[in-house]
This record gives structure tokens, C-alpha cells and sequence, in this order.
């Protein structure tokens, strides 16, 4: 077993109180940060390879480095635990069994960008994990570890929790940024990106709630020694949505290195009921489907994307052979068709449409010229909206035809 | 800073922050688009216009800005591509008939399906998404079916127009426009400026045909022309059917002044020109209707309730005339007015013009007045909207026109709007005021309503009505004992500050506080903020004007504006927010009764030879009686004669009951319009005349801006333009009067006028001229007057103090309501025209009174029941409106109904100075109404 760092805790009862966290070693860091300079915190986290775990698997200090120098109005720190991507369930338990992991980065990420006030966008449906995380803020601000003066650093932080109201959208990080500000959380035009011009025309970090529990690990440990645990393009471990027909559906913490294979078998117990994989979706819905002789990859970033899926959240989604991918890609169809804020076109229209299309082919209804119209219309679409959402879309649109294309053909009346 | 970039192969440079899409339109390349329009906040939605910058995504080339050394391909194979399958995509759910192809003919989306040569019946995608259509509006049809959501009608709705109707419910593919929370349009807050259905480019929003049916631009006859009804005088473009001899639509046209933005009355109401109550054939009064009197019922008041739309009843009124010739009736007038004259003298007669008409025709109709009858007894309808404020402007800084034009308000820091439903009555002028409140600028609004435009006021003072002088002194206290005034320019340009100081010391806040009703701090908050500002504009209208101290009321406006040195820089300035169309052309055109053209004293004897050399007669020199004064002449037989253009007095005038008495004691009356209006019924000769779309003539709007309306179609029957008529009357009565063209008549104008030197019909194309306008070739005009100095015979401005004096009639326990009367967005003064228009009508059909909840509860009067209204001079029936803008103790009536008209009930006494009557402050009762 490697070892564990965000989740260390997560056995332990009262993991999520402050008493808890101080004696297991938290906001030790927090004096280490304060006494180096910002710049020299982006620095190392630069170094330690951290990449968003959100979705797009961005280099974090890289993001935080876009910020502009000597910026004089405020600067926000915006943590997205709106947690929305189908599959995936890990930063609610950040959430509810180490809230003050997340404090205390966002104390040591804010002290690194300038940021004074930092917002916590926590999904909607998350009553139990938001209840958590208050009365942990609240801890916070009573042990000084919020408000002015941090540990008589001379430092000002004030966190703000905004729940969502359950769409899918808002966790697209414009989206987010939109919905905070009380507009309808529709994703905004880039460039400008939110480091330039993010919440409320303020200079934003958006990360996610597990890329910023790595921080206070990272500053206290070294980059070094973060990179280590990783890839050469990735470092660190990230926490593993496994869900779907293994044997032990749940969260796993493990170094980005591991393969999709070793995860399904070693980790998850591999599939019950002595069925047969017929394919895995390695990082939320979103992500290109796998099939069952495609697992030998690593789950860092690139490697993923070499594979020609992504990592996104890491949800993994894992599918025996009972399971009809033309019955999953309307599922997911579905979704799609539902969750498009519907403001570009291409978007609005396309996932109106293939949602339609694949009813009609599970129906039996199909023709035989609709396999080829929605690859199609995926295609003629990616690339050209205002967020990634439809990307997104796309990348199940496609994979599922063309890699199960006769599972589809079969349903197609001749 | 520049950007290079290469566009299709092309190099293009342009200003840093151009987008692809401008950039490549200025080197010749069209990019499609849906969702983009050049007068829009770009918003990126529908990704028609995606291009290929050679990055891993296409970008929007409507909202990427061009950067420096960027190569963009605007029509690879990938991007053609994309367009077509998104065009697919929405054509798929089209509906078959798009009712902007079956109307204007311009469907951007079916006209790019053409392009891409997509054909929908053969689409393989699943069609139709079963929206459907909402007929709800009487202007604009939806249909949602052809919406593409790219989201213009909302923009255009809540940053052109600022009515914050249009938005989007549903989400994905199921997302749909809603008015409000989703309401049928015609129930929803829509205002129905049209500016939605204006830049739709599908189906989606379409303009209902309401003359003939509205066919593709090019197909009809196109005619620059401007809005027949308030002083903002939009520019607008005429679709014209020929063939029917119909308006059938129109647009708004980009001029400086509007924009392109229109109001309802002015994109719909212009079917009443069509309306078969049309007057077509000179009428003259059959022996057996004398004694004259009135024909009507309403007109006689006999109080009976009338079913909504009330209009005339010909078959009351009609049988009391004889359809006459041209000659027989131009001959009778000029007979009967020749026997005035020269039985009772030139005084006896009297003429009112019309601020609807033209400045030729309001030239030649004073000057049929001055010439020809040989009085100077020629008035018109400004005299009841801005008689006051025209004269202390002419008192204070010499010139009573507006000192900046109110698009200027973009510049101003901060904005007063004082007694003023900008929004009910200048609509498109309040567009300008809520997108300058949006961007930065401070918005003041004082009334006593809370009306449309307080909405989007930073700070709203709702005072007691006829108070103004009290609140506006203790600004000037505040500014004054604060030091927030501009003591260099007071100095330089102004003179009787001393008098003012003494004056506004008495009124400190706590005072103003009690006699105004708002709070100490808030006219302390209000004062500092506009004395603070470093440009500072002040609109006015008729809550000002219309009072026995209109006068003083805007006093203290312009020695606020002088105080602060807020007038000739950019966004500062006094703007009296002008009513009709014409009302600024027809004053400076002479329909005054004190002043030849361009307010030169009749009183003057140099400036009068000059007028007696150029119309080659001696001209009365003494000034002539105002409208009211005229009325009451009537009524005391000292005025026995009259002509009237365009002009009805019996419900534009205060105490209806008493211009009943005094139209039917005039000896002779001829009344000249397009309708047979309630005055006609009093008349001896009516002369059916043409109307607005029926001839051509200048008009003056509220900046001062000079624009020409062309004739669009021909007049029905016999009618004929108004300026033949006025000038066949002069030559019967001996004076030759021999025009060819309204042009010759604007000429021999422009040649008395100095502030209109040098403007000509060519000049004047196409967007018209502001007055003055030293350089017509080059210029559009002087819009800031009096940055140096004023044209007084001092040359500076001058501060009249002055001291709050109640109104006329108070309230006490008979008549315990303050009645306030006005306007409504959908129509027009005495409802004419606008009551004609179906639109119009059908939106506003029936008169009401609006009153505080609280205030009906206590009476025992539920909402939407009938009362009656009564005060001192008479009593009208109509239904109460419940409203809480209404505040406790006064009531609103908006004065267009006659069957219902609110004139019974005003007040006639006039304003000292300025004569202009009180029609925004009278005492009423309210009681149930008798079945
Ligand atoms: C449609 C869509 C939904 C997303 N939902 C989430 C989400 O629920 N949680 C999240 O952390 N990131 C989400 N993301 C990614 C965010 O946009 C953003 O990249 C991320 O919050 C950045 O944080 P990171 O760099 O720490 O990953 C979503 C992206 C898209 C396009
Ligand atoms: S891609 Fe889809 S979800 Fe994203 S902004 Fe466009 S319509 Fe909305
Ligand atoms: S109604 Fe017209 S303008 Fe409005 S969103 Fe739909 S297509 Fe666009
Ligand atoms: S604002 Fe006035 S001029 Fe403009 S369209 Fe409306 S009524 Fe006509
Ligand atoms: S025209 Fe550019 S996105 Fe619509």
C-alpha cells in the first residue's frame, strides 16, 4: 500500500474536527508558509508537478502564476466543490471527513496569490458535507486560523461558502463564477480567463477542493518530494472514484502512476459475479470509454490522454458485460441534453438532438444513417462552443460508437 | 495600438480590441452570423461566425478580438463545416412557415440554410420541438417554434430600451424566451417598443401587419421621415404600399438623435391615418344646427357611460353639416372672417396653430394671422405644456430652447429628472436616460409620481405635488451653505446671486422637509450629489411646467444649473423635454402670440419693420392674448372669429365646461383637421386636412434638431395640405399668398429666422440639422449653446429668486384629493390620432383614474370599480385603478378620454408669466359611481 496523504484521516472518528486535525499535525504548515514568501509558495507548487484534479488537469501553479503582478484591487480564491461530473464522489469526503485539510490550504493558496477572500461553491445536494464544512469554518475563525491576522501573520483571510441549486453547469468554472455573483450560472466568454478577470471582475484562482488539500502537503514536504510520488508530468496522488460492477465500489487514494488495470483488480476487488469487463470510463462521463483491452494505462493526465480519453475527475465508472453501451450512451445522452445551459447553439441544439437520435435507435426506430449523423454533428460541433461542457459531450458521443458501433448497428432495423 | 493580422490571406490592421469579425468586414470578408448585430453588446451564443485561428478550439469571430500577428481563416473547409451542420441543426426544427420570410422577407437563418444549400425536408435529424406561438401582443407575433435562442430580442429589450422584459426560461434544449415569468407577451410588462421584433432574424419575432400586408423592404416604397407624435421626433423610414396606398411598416433609422430606437407609437400607430372616420370633403353647419352648440354626447357632457374605445359617433355629429366644395367653404371663411374684422376690429379675431403641424405650416398660419387678419392673436398647445418654461428661460439665460441635446446625458455625472414621466412621455429620450443611469451616471428623479423612470433612479425624492419651489431652494440652501458652488463661473457668467442667497436662506431643509415631505437628510443627500458632479444635466417637463408657479419652477431649475455652472459643457445643460413633435418648431416658427419667427418681440419696431417689409403690410403692435386668454375672450365676446389648424382645445384645455360655453359663443369658427374632433362639432366650417404622412414639412424636436418628413402617400378625398388651405384663405381675404413647395415656404422662414440660417432642404438630408447651425456643410449643428456668456442684454445668465407659493386650489374637506393629470405611453393628448390606432387602442382602451390602494380601501372602493371624479367645475365617471406609484391623498388621470375627459375637472388659472394653467394641480372628490 502506498501512502496516504488526503485521506490519511478518513478512518478516523471526529476526523472532520479541528481538535482531530491539529493533533494528526494540521495547520502545521501554516507558519512554514507564512514565513516564505508568496511567490516562492506558486514556486514549489509549480515544481511539485500539481495538476487541477477539477477536470482539466490544468498545472496549478502555472494558473496561479497567470494571476497579474501587483494587481492593486482584490484578488479571489474560488474553490469548486461543486462536484458535479457523473462518477464522481471525492470531494465530499473531503468535505465531510477533513474539512480543515481545505481550510488550511486555502489559507497557504490564498497567502500565495494575494487572495483576502476566498468563496467555497458547494454542490447543491451536499447538505451533510456543507453542514460539516460551516461548523468547520466557524472552528476556524474562533482558533484564528480565519479572519484578520492569521496566527499573528499579519495575514487576512475570510472564507464565504455559496451553495449551488443542482446544475450540472456551475461547475464549469465561468459557470461557477456567474452563479457566485447571482447571475445564472451561465460560463462566460473566453479570454479574458478568470485570472485576468474572474469573480466579480476581480483577478480568480478557481481550483478544485482536492487540488488545494495537496497544498499545505506540498509546502510542508517539498515539491520534491510531491513530485515523487508521481509521473514525470504529474505528481502527487489523487483520489479515485470507483463505481459501477467491482467488488468494492469507493474512493481511492493512489499515486497518479497507477494503471486503470490495478485499480479495477488489485484496489476495487475487480468485478464481482465472476462477470466479464466490457469497459471503463477512467475519468467521469465526460471522458472517452475505455474498453476491456485498453485498462493497461496509467491514470495520470497524459497518460490517459495518450490513450486517447482524459482524467478528468477520476471517476471511474467500470461496466460488465451485461451492460448495453447503447442503453449508457443515452444515459449519458440524457444528461447531457438536460445539463447544456443552453446558451451556445451548437451545444443547445446538438445535445438536443443526439439525445433524441439515440432514444430513437433504443427504440428500434433508428435509421441507418443516424450512427454517422451524430458522429457527425458531434464533430462539426466540438471545438466551436463557449466551455467545454459539449466537448465534454462529445467525448462519449464518439467512443461509444465507434468503439461499440455494432452493438448499435444491431438495434438499427435493416 | 494596432493589430496585424492575416485574414484569409489578407493583411488587416486594425485598432487593438477589434474583433475578427469587424476586422474582416473592413477588408471586405462577410462572416455570418446569427446572434451578433453591430448595435448589440456581443454575447457569442450561436458560434456561426466561428473561425479558425489555428488554435485547438474555433473562436467566435464576433467577440475574439484581433490580435497582432493572428492568422485566421474565416472559410476552411472545417469552419464551412461547422456552420452548415449547425444551420442543419436549426433548421431541422424550423417551423415551415416563418412568418419573417412571409412578411419582410429577411430570415437570416433561411437565407443561410440557402447559402449552405441545406434543404430541411431532407434532413435526416429529428424535427420539430413543439414551441408554440403566442398572439398575445397586438403588434408583434411570436412564434417559438422559429426561435433560435440567439438571444438579440433580450439584449435589445434590456440594453437598447431598458425594459428588462425578454429573458430565457428552461435550460438546454428545452430552453425557451419568456416575457417576465414566462406570460403570454400581451400580459407580460412588454411595452411593445417593437425593438425585439426590430432585430430578430427569424420568425421568432415579427412586426403584425396592421394596414396591408407587409411585404420584403425592397418591394415597397421607402420614405426617410420622422414619428408623427412626441417631441423626441425619432428618425424613421416609411415602408410604403403604393399600391394600397398604405403605410404598412415601419422602422427605426439611424439617426443621431434615436439611434434606430423607436416607442410603440411610433413603430405602430401609424394606421390612424387610415382610419375611416377620415375627414375627405369641406363641411359646412346646416342652417337648423343654430344657435351652434355641441352635437355629441360626450361632448355635451350628458354624463351617460360609454363603452371603451369611445370614439365620436359621426351619425351624432355629421347630420349637422352640409358636404360642401372647396370653394363655397374657403370662400365662406373668408367671408365671415373679413365681416369680423372689419365689424369688431383685427383683435376679434384669433387663430391657433398646431405643434403637430409643420414649420411651414405654423409659419404660414401666424403669418395668415399677422398679415392677414391683422392681429397678433396666435397661439398654440405649447402654451399649455411649456409656456412657463420657455418664458424663464427667455427671461433668464435669452433663449428658450434646450441648452444641450438629451443624448448628451451619457456625459453627465450626474442627472436630474424633474416632474417628468420620461418613460410614459418621451420614451425614447428615457432610453438614452436609463442607459446613461446604467453606465455611470447618476440618476435623480423628483416627482410626485413614481413613475416609470423613478425606477431606475439612484435616488427618487417623491415629493408633495406643487412643491418644487420649496425643494429645489433648499438644494440651493444645501449647495450654497456647503460651498458646492461654482464660484468662478457664478462670477463670470451670471448676475443676481446676492438676491437668490437672501432668498434660498430661508430655506433650509428642516423647512423644505415639511412643506415637501421628504426627509431633511434625503434633500441634503440629493443636493450634495448633484452639487458635487462635474457635469450635471436637468430634464424637465410638464410636472414643472404645468402649474400657476410653472415659472418659478423652472427658475429655480436653471439658477440650480447657473449655481453649479452646469450649462454649455458636455453632459450639462437644461432640456425642457419638449412634447409634440413640432412643439419647438412651431414656437420658433412664430405661433406665439408675443413674437414673430425666432422669438423677435413683436413689440420691437425695428424687428417689426422688418416683418412689415417682408410681408409688405403694417403688423398690430402690441403681443396677442394666450390660448386660455383667447378662450375667455370667447366666452366675453371680445373674440368673435376663429380658425383653427389642427388644434382641439376642448379637451386640451382646463374646465371643459367653461370652453363649451366659450366655442359656442364664437361667431364664427373654422376648424381644420383630419378628424372630426370634439371642437369641429362647435365649428361653422371644417376643412378636411392632410395628415402627417400625407405631405411633406420640416419638424423641430426637443434638441433642437431639424428634420425633414417626406410625403409618403396621397391624401384620401378632397383633403388637402393644410399650408394650400391657410394660403387660399389669404388670398380671399386680399392678401396674396402664392407658394408652389413647403421648401419656398421654408425658405422665406429660414430667411427671418437667424437661428435657422443657412438650412435647406438639401442640407437638412439626411439625418437633419441642429439650429444654430453656423456651417451646414460640414456640421451637424451647435449641440452645446452657451459655454461663453448667454444672448441677454447683459450677456449673462440671471438668478430669479423666487418663493414657494401653494397652488391655485387647494384641498380641504369638499374636495380633500389633489388631482394630476397626464399621459399615458400608447397615447396621444386628446387621443385623435392614437385612439384611431388599432394597436394603440386596443393596448389603452379606456380611461381611468389611478389611486393609491390605501386610499380606495378607506372609500370603500374596490379596484377596477367606476367612480366619479369631481371638482369645483364638473364631474366625470371612469374606472379606478388601483396603484401604489400613486401616493395617499392625490389621483392621476391621464387626460386623452373624451369620454371620460380629464378637463372637466382642471383648473383654468393661469401662471402670471408664463399663462400656462394648472394642470397638475386641482381639488377633487371621489365617490362611488351611480350605475
Ligand atoms: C461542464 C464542466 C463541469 C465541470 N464541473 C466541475 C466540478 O464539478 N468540479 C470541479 O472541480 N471542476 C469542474 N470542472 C472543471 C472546472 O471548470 C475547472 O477547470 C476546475 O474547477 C479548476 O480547478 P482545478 O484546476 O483545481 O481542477 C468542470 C468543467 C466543465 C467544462
Ligand atoms: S458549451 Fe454548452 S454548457 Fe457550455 S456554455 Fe455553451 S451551451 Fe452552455
Ligand atoms: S426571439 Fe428572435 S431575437 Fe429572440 S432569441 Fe429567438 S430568434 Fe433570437
Ligand atoms: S419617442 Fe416620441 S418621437 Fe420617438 S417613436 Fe416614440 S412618440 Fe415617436
Ligand atoms: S455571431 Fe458570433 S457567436 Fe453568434
Amino acid at each position: 500500500m502506498s501512502e496516504l496523504i488526503l485521506t490519511r484521516n478518513f478512518h478516523l472518528p471526529g476526523s472532520h474536527t479541528l481538535a482531530l486535525y491539529r493533533e494528526t499535525g494540521g495547520y502545521a504548515g501554516l507558519e512554514k508558509a507564512f514565513a516564505m514568501k508568496p511567490a516562492e509558495i506558486t514556486e514549489e507548487v509549480k515544481k511539485s508537478n500539481l495538476r487541477g484534479l477539477g477536470g482539466a488537469g490544468f498545472p496549478t501553479g502555472v494558473k496561479w502564476g497567470f494571476l497579474p503582478k501587483g494587481h492593486p484591487g482584490p484578488i479571489y480564491l474560488v474553490i469548486n466543490a461543486d462536484e458535479g461530473e457523473p462518477g464522481t464522489f471525492k470531494d465530499r469526503y473531503l468535505l465531510e471527513r477533513d474539512p480543515h485539510a481545505l481550510i488550511e490550504g486555502m489559507i497557504i493558496s490564498a497567502y500565495a496569490i494575494g487572495a483576502h477572500l476566498g468563496f467555497v461553491y458547494i454542490r447543491g445536494e451536499y447538505v451533510g458535507p456543507w453542514r460539516i464544512f460551516r461548523r468547520a469554518v466557524e472552528e476556524a475563525y474562533q482558533a484564528g486560523f480565519l479572519g484578520k491576522n492569521i496566527l499573528g501573520s499579519g495575514f487576512d483571510l475570510d472564507i464565504i461558502i455559496h451553495r449551488g441549486a443542482g446544475a450540472y453547469i456551475c461547475g464549469e468554472e465561468t459557470g461557477l463564477i456567474s452563479s457566485l455573483e447571482g447571475k445564472k450560472g451561465w460560463p462566460k466568454l473566453k479570454p479574458p480567463f478568470p485570472a485576468i478577470r474572474g469573480a466579480f471582475g476581480a483577478p480568480t484562482i478557481v481550483n478544485n477542493v482536492e487540488t488545494i488539500c495537496h497544498v499545505p502537503h506540498i509546502v510542508r514536504r517539498g515539491a520534491a518530494w510531491f513530485a515523487g510520488l508521481g509521473t514525470k508530468t504529474q505528481g502527487g496522488t489523487r483520489m479515485y472514484s470507483v463505481s459501477g460492477h467491482v467488488a468494492r465500489p469507493g474512493v481511492y487514494e493512489l499515486p497518479v502512476s497507477v494503471t486503470l488495470r490495478s485499480l479495477i483488480d488489485e484496489h476495487a476487488g475487480g468485478l464481482p459475479n465472476r462477470r466479464r469487463l466490457k469497459a471503463v470510463v477512467p475519468g467521469g462521463s465526460s471522458a472517452a470509454i475505455l474498453t476491456a483491452g485498453e485498462i493497461d494505462v496509467t491514470m495520470d493526465v497524459d497518460g490517459l490522454k495518450n490513450a486517447g480519453t482524459m482524467a478528468g475527475s477520476a471517476g471511474v465508472i467500470v461496466m460488465d458485460e451485461t451492460v448495453s453501451i447503447p442503453d449508457a450512451l443515452m444515459v449519458v445522452a440524457r444528461f447531457y441534453a438536460h445539463e447544456s445551459c443552453g446558451q451556445c447553439t451548437p451545444c443547445r441544439e446538438s445535445t438536443g438532438w443526439i439525445y433524441k437520435m439515440t432514444r430513437r435507435i433504443i427504440e428500434g426506430k433508428g435509421r441507418k444513417e443516424d450512427l454517422d449523423t451524430i458522429l457527425d454533428v458531434a464533430r462539426r460541433g466540438a471545438g466551436t462552443t463557449i466551455c467545454a461542457f459539449f466537448d465534454g459531450a462529445v467525448g462519449p458521443y464518439i467512443s461509444y460508437i465507434e468503439k461499440f458501433r455494432a452493438e448499435f448497428e444491431a438495434l438499427i432495423p435493416k | 495600438m494596432s493589430a496585424m493580422l492575416t485574414i484569409d490571406g489578407r493583411k488587416v490592421s486594425v485598432p487593438e480590441g477589434t474583433t475578427i469579425w469587424e476586422a474582416a468586414r473592413q477588408a471586405g470578408i462577410e462572416i455570418p452570423v446569427l446572434c451578433h448585430d453591430p448595435r448589440l453588446r456581443p454575447v457569442g451564443v450561436c458560434r456561426m461566425c466561428v473561425v479558425d485561428v489555428g488554435e485547438r478550439v474555433l473562436a467566435a469571430s464576433c467577440v475574439r478580438a484581433a490580435a497582432d500577428g493572428m492568422t485566421v481563416q474565416t472559410r476552411s473547409e472545417k469552419v464551412e463545416r461547422c456552420r452548415k451542420t449547425l444551420t442543419e441543426l436549426l433548421l431541422s426544427d424550423y417551423p415551415a412557415d416563418s412568418a419573417r420570410e412571409k412578411t419582410t422577407g429577411d430570415d437570416l437563418l433561411l437565407a443561410l440554410g440557402r447559402s449552405f444549400g441545406v434543404r430541411p425536408e431532407y434532413l435526416t435529424i429529428p424535427r420539430g420541438d413543439g414551441r408554440a406561438r403566442d398572439v398575445s401582443s397586438p403588434v408583434i407575433a411570436v412564434d417559438h417554434a422559429a426561435c433560435i435562442l440567439c438571444d438579440r430580442c433580450i439584449r435589445a429589450c434590456d440594453e437598447i430600451q431598458h425594459n428588462d422584459v425578454i429573458g430565457r426560461t428552461g435550460k438546454g434544449y428545452t430552453a425557451r424566451i419568456a416575457f417576465d415569468l414566462d406570460s403570454p407577451m400581451g400580459k407580460s410588462t412588454c411595452v411593445a417598443c417593437g425593438e425585439c421584433a426590430s432585430v430578430c432574424p427569424t420568425g421568432a419575432l415579427t412586426h403584425k401587419p396592421l394596414t396591408a400586408p407587409i411585404r420584403p423592404r425592397a418591394e415597397l416604397k421607402n420614405v426617410d421621415s420622422v414619428c408623427p407624435y412626441c417631441g423626441v421626433g425619432c428618425a424613421v423610414t416609411l415602408h410604403v404600399d403604393p399600391a394600397k396606398n398604405a403605410v404598412v411598416l415601419v422602422d427605426g433609422r439611424p439617426s443621431p438623435g434615436n439611434e434606430s430606437r423607436l416607442c410603440v407609437k411610433g413603430r405602430y400607430g401609424f394606421d390612424y391615418a387610415l382610419h375611416p372616420q377620415r375627414l375627405t370633403v369641406p363641411l359646412i353647419r346646416r342652417a337648423e344646427f343654430y344657435p351652434k352648440g355641441p352635437l355629441s354626447g360626450d361632448v355635451k357632457g350628458d354624463g351617460r357611460r360609454r363603452k371603451p374605445g369611445g370614439l365620436v359617433d359621426y351619425n351624432e355629429v355629421l347630420p349637422a353639416f352640409s358636404e360642401a366644395s372647396w370653394d363655397e367653404a374657403l370662400d365662406l371663411v373668408a367671408k365671415r372672417l373679413s365681416e369680423i374684422k372689419k365689424a369688431d376690429g383685427p383683435g376679434a379675431l384669433a387663430g391657433f396653430g398646431s405643434a403637430k403641424c409643420s414649420n411651414e405650416e405654423a409659419y404660414v398660419f401666424q403669418k395668415l394671422v399677422r398679415a392677414v387678419f391683422g392681429t397678433n392673436n396666435v397661439d398654440h398647445c405649447t402654451r399649455l405644456c411649456h409656456a412657463s418654461s420657455v418664458a424663464a428661460l427667455l427671461e433668464t439665460i435669452g433663449s428658450g430652447a434646450v441648452t444641450n441635446v438629451f443624448g448628451d446625458v451619457k456625459n453627465a455625472e450626474v442627472a436630474l429628472i424633474a416632474g417628468s414621466s420620461t418613460t410614459d412621455n418621451h420614451p425614447v429620450a428615457a432610453t438614452f436616460i436609463k442607459d446613461a443611469a446604467q453606465h455611470g451616471t447618476t440618476l435623480i428623479v423628483v416627482d410626485q409620481r413614481e413613475t416609470g423612470i423613478a425606477r431606475h433612479a439612484h435616488h427618487f425624492l417623491r415629493i408633495n405635488p406643487g412643491t418644487d419651489v420649496a425643494l429645489y431652494n433648499a438644494w440651493m440652501h444645501v449647495l450654497i451653505s456647503e460651498g458646492l458652488v461654482n464660484r468662478e463661473y457664478i462670477a463670470k457668467h451670471t448676475e443676481g446671486f446676492e438676491a437668490l442667497r437672501e432668498t434660498v436662506k430661508r430655506y433650509p431643509p428642516e423647512r423644505a422637509a415639511e412643506i415637501c415631505g421628504v426627509p431633511a437628510d434625503k434633500i441634503r443627500e440629493a443636493a450634495s450629489v448633484f452639487g458635487r458632479a462635474k457635469a450635471a444635466i436637468i430634464f424637465w417637463g410638464m410636472g414643472i411646467s404645468q402649474h400657476t408657479h410653472g415659472t418659478d419652477n423652472a427658475r429655480c431649475l436653471i439658477s440650480l444649473a447657473l449655481l453649479t455652472g452646469n450649462v454649455g459643457r458636455p453632459g450639462t445643460g437644461l432640456h425642457p423635454l419638449r412634447g409634440q413633435n413640432n412643439v419647438q418648431g412651431a414656437s420658433d416658427a412664430g405661433l406665439i402670440p408675443m413674437v414673430f419667427p425666432d422669438y423677435q418681440s413683436v413689440e420691437d419696431a425695428g424687428i417689426r419693420k422688418r416683418f412689415e417689409a417682408a410681408w409688405g403690410v403694417r403688423l398690430d403692435p402690441k403681443r396677442g392674448l394666450t390660448v386660455v386668454e383667447i378662450m375667455t375672450g370667447a366666452l366675453e365676446k371680445r373674440i368673435r372669429g376663429m380658425y383653427m389648424m389642427g388644434e382641439n382645445p376642448f379637451l386640451s384645455d382646463p374646465n371643459i365646461n367653461k370652453v363649451r360655453k366659450a366655442l359656442a359663443a364664437l361667431d364664427f369658427l373654422c376648424v381644420q383637421d383630419i378628424f372630426l374632433t370634439e371642437t369641429a362639432e362647435f365649428a361653422d366650417v371644417i376643412l378636411p386636412a392632410t395628415s402627417f404622412f400625407e405631405k411633406t414639412g420640416t419638424y423641430t424636436n426637443t434638441d433642437r434638431r431639424v428634420q425633414i418628413g417626406w410625403k409618403a402617400v396621397e391624401p384620401p378625398g378632397q383633403a388637402r395640405l393644410d399650408w394650400e388651405v391657410v394660403s387660399e384663405i389669404a388670398r380671399r381675404m386680399g392678401y396674396p399668398m402664392e407658394y408652389v413647395t413647403a421648401e419656398e415656404i421654408f425658405n422665406e422662414f429660414t430667411a427671418l429666422a437667424p437661428s435657422y440660417q443657412g438650412l435647406t432642404y438639401q442640407n437638412l438630408q439626411p439625418h437633419g440639422k441642429l439650429w444654430p447651425c453656423p456651417d451646414p456643410e460640414r456640421s451637424d449643428g451647435v449641440q452645446l449653446l452657451f459655454g461663453d456668456g448667454f444672448p441677454t442684454p447683459s450677456g449673462r445668465g440671471k438668478f430669479v429668486p423666487c418663493e414657494y407659493r401653494p397652488a391655485a386650489e387647494v384641498p380641504d374637506s369638499d374636495y380633500p384629493f389633489v388631482l394630476n393629470t397626464g399621459r399615458l405611453l400608447e397615447h396621444w393628448h386628446t387621443g385623435v390620432m392614437t385612439r384611431r390606432s388599432r394597436p394603440l387602442s386596443t393596448i389603452q382602451p379606456e380611461a381611468f383614474c389611478e389611486m393609491n390602494p390605501d386610499d380606495l380601501a378607506a372609500a370603500g372602493i374596490p379596484a377596477g370599480a367606476y367612480v366619479s371624479v369631481s371638482s369645483r367645475r364638473g364631474s366625470i365617471t371612469l374606472r379606478a385603478h388601483a396603484s401604489r406609484r400613486i401616493a395617499p391623498g392625490t389621483v392621476f388621470i391621464p387626460f386623452h378620454f373624451r369620454e371620460a375627459a380629464a378637463n372637466v375637472l382642471t383648473n383654468d388659472q393661469l401662471d402670471p408669466v408664463g399663462k400656462i394653467p394648472e394642470f397638475k394641480f386641482c381639488a377633487v372628490r371621489i365617490d362611488p359611481a351611480t350605475a
